[in-house]
């Protein structure tokens, strides 16, 4: 029998598209008790503990930049006139677009068929929740008034005023409170049969009660399983044409306008790509550590590095396209504002910032047309957190260059961050850390049901048939993981 | 008279999806109607085998994408020609197109939400108690083991005779599923009682068919 062609234990440095996306040596038992111990462990690990007191500090600076906003008003930042769009709404465009490669992972590439897309399907889609949540802070307290936002849906009011419907900035609150709702039963509708698992194999009585109550008496019916496979299946459908539109919403929040720079037909395609490309680089900042931390090397193998990589470099050289599209139609248009403001980023007042984009969007992805570099966790870290700082500078760039160049040449400022504007950017990523870290602790990070059904799927490609039953479940205290 | 009232079904474990699937095929050749399986993950062609064949919620997730986009381009149409008409630029009160986007999102919206809801309807859920619960080496479902349970309400369901060919198909183990609130069997538990590796031999013996709840594994860590 030759049961070693797939299942050798240098699988880790394997990274070829025919490479296991799980470790050798796997049973429905092992992977739902290594994945579920995580959860299930009573001692919090120290690790996680830092990282905790970290966000929290971080999520204390979030809440006093809050208060102090609510004190004052949008004063304490550094808007201006023509500025009035700076950090808030680059936070929020930036986001949006990490949100955006939960979903691709989990809708699109589940209706790809791509397998490999299982054991970081739950995590990414984490993500995408916490990141949408940190991207509708912005937008609400850039109202000025945050606590008159219910102003933003329709509502029967003795006003009888409903909001704007003709606005890109009322498609906005519809486009991501729906992308939010839906992303939201997405993940809830995926834990289900988890927090059945989990219901099943806690030993705390108030653990069990609460997935219990999570798990909704879940028992894994095969009728269920239809049915559940057909919803979450039409789900990943209707994920996948919203994930697009959310973001083309987005980039009409600025297409849709006059504003050289921003008035351009290019921004829906390529604000998707930035926004696939930014969310796998965040996904690749975060499952790094993460699976080092917990050991999750047969989980999240070298294969998925690498195919997230591959993606991060088709996506950044579609975002470079974007780019030169905007130069070529400045000049080709021969309209002496667009032409302006392409000579302005190049050599105006923010072409470090432009600069520093080209450098972080444009060339160091290059590095990932090497095998080499894709299969380096040095190099796809490093990269992968140099991709979001270019991705937050290229909305950066977009909002405030075309803003702060007005038409007339007397109305021209500057903006400047003030301590205000920083708390809040880095606050958010301290609420973003926190709802992650919990989600981390409470609840599995990787789809426990769908990585049984990998191994089933497995133990298919090793041609193993059925009569030696029993003889696979051997390994009942696997918590060890195969790597032992 | 033969069915026992208080007995909702009896319970065959198997340690792997194949045989599982095998089981339910056989017993639904044996003319069983009323039963159901358990996996801890998705098998394909399982809910064929036990006879289970298509379901509705396509259409209602098609009916409520429907609904969401007549509500949301109803909104914006009264909105904008009949409650509170505004001229914006000189476009006409029905610029359709511009209302596109939110009709889209409301689509999505409600389609989605039927799509959770209606599984969750159909299915039955939330229903925290079931019969199955009672038994403890149940929660291997959601962990290992794959489960088939003939239900009592099969009008060929005989406790004696579809233990027998439960038997037959090489289970792990059998158990007589009550209907009853049976004390509950602390979690973690019964993972430990159960280790998966039991020899087959011993899957089944007589013990079956004395006691509520049990199967043939005890209950002392090996």
């Amino acid at each position: 029998m030759t049961q070693t062609v797939e299942h050798n234990t240098a699988a880790d440095d394997e990274a070829g598209p025919r490479s296991p996306v799980i470790g050798p040596g796997h049973t429905y038992a092992s992977v739902t008790d290594q994945i579920s111990a995580i959860v299930l462990t009573r001692r919090t690990p120290k690790g996680w503990l830092i990282m905790f007191g970290v966000a929290s500090v971080l999520l204390t600076i979030f809440m006093v930049s809050v208060f102090e906003l609510l004190r004052k008003g949008t004063g304490v930042w550094g808007l201006n006139i023509p500025v009035g769009w700076a950090f808030d709404i680059t936070n929020f465009v930036w986001w949006v677009g990490i949100g955006h490669a939960g979903t691709l992972i989990s809708a699109i590439l589940l209706l790809l068929r791509q397998e490999w897309r299982t054991s970081i399907n739950r995590f990414a889609e984490a993500m995408t929740l916490f990141a949408v949540a940190c991207a509708g802070m912005f937008p609400l307290l850039h109202l000025g008034r945050p606590w008159l936002f219910y102003w933003l849906m329709p509502y029967p009011n003795v006003m009888s005023l409903l909001p704007q419907f003709r606005s890109p900035l009322e498609w906005d609150v519809f486009a991501v409170s729906t992308y939010a709702t839906v992303s939201a039963l997405f993940w809830y509708v995926g834990l289900i049969p988890d927090l059945a698992t989990l219901r099943d194999r806690t030993r705390s009585g108030i653990a069990q009660k609460v997935y219990g109550l999570l798990a909704m008496g879940w028992r894994g019916s095969a009728m269920h399983w239809h049915r559940y496979e057909v919803a979450y299946l039409l789900l990943a459908g209707l994920a996948t044409p919203l994930v697009v539109s959310v973001h083309t919403v987005v980039s009409f929040d600025f297409a849709v306008s006059q504003v050289p720079g921003w008035h351009t037909t290019i921004f829906p395609p390529y604000f998707v790509a930035g926004a696939v490309f930014s969310g796998f680089a965040m996904v690749a900042t975060l499952a790094i550590p993460i699976r080092w931390y917990y050991g999750l090397e047969d989980f999240i193998t070298m294969r998925h590095l690498n195919n997230m990589a591959k993606v991060m470099l088709a996506t950044g050289l579609i975002v470079i396209y974007g780019y030169s599209t905007e130069w070529f139609a400045a000049f080709y248009s021969g309209n002496v504002y667009e032409i302006a403001v392409v000579k302005n980023r190049f050599f105006g007042p923010y072409k470090l910032e432009y600069w520093a984009l080209l450098l972080c969007n444009g060339l160091i992805p290059q590095l990932f047309w090497f095998h080499r570099f894709r299969t380096s966790i040095p190099v796809l870290f490093t990269v992968s957190i140099i991709i979001n700082v270019g991705m937050w500078l290229e909305r950066f760039i977009i909002i405030v260059t075309s803003l702060s160049r007005d038409y007339l040449p007397s109305s021209w400022d500057m903006f400047y961050p003030t301590i205000w504007d920083w708390g809040l950017y880095i606050g958010s990523i301290g609420l973003f850390l926190w709802l992650l870290l919990l989600f981390i602790r409470f609840l599995p990070m990787i789809s426990v049901f769908e990585m049984r059904e990998l191994v089933s799927r497995q133990r298919g490609h090793v041609a193993e048939g059925p009569s030696e039953a029993g003889g696979r479940i051997d390994k009942v205290d696997g918590l060890e993981g195969a790597t032992a | 008279m033969k069915r026992e009232p208080r007995v909702y079904g009896l319970l065959a474990e198997f340690p792997q999806p194949e045989n599982l699937l095998a089981a339910a095929t056989a017993a639904r050749a044996a003319g069983y109607r009323r039963m159901d399986a358990y996996t801890p993950f998705p098998v394909h062609g399982l809910s064929e085998a036990i006879g289970f064949h298509t379901t509705r919620l396509p259409a209602i997730v098609l009916v409520g994408g429907i609904v969401g986009a007549c509500l949301g381009f109803g909104l914006q149409y009264w909105y904008e020609t009949q409650h509170y008409m505004m001229n914006v630029g000189g476009r006409p009160h029905n610029s359709w197109p511009s209302f596109v986007v939110i009709t889209f999102e409301t689509t999505i919206l409600c389609a989605a939400i039927s799509a959770v809801l209606g599984m969750l309807a159909l299915n039955g859920l939330p229903q925290p108690y079931h019969p199955l619960f009672n038994v403890p080496s149940f929660e291997l479902a959601s962990r290992s083991h794959f489960f088939l349970c003939i239900e009592a309400r099969d009008p060929k369901f005989d406790l004696d005779a579809t233990r027998d060919f439960l038997e037959d198909l090489g289970p792990i183990s059998i158990a007589v599923v009550p209907t009853g609130r049976v004390k509950p069997v602390r979690a973690g538990q019964g993972a430990r009682a159960y280790p998966a590796a039991q020899p087959m031999a011993m899957a089944v013996d007589e013990a079956t068919t004395t006691t509520i709840v049990t199967t043939t594994t005890t209950t002392a860590t090996p």
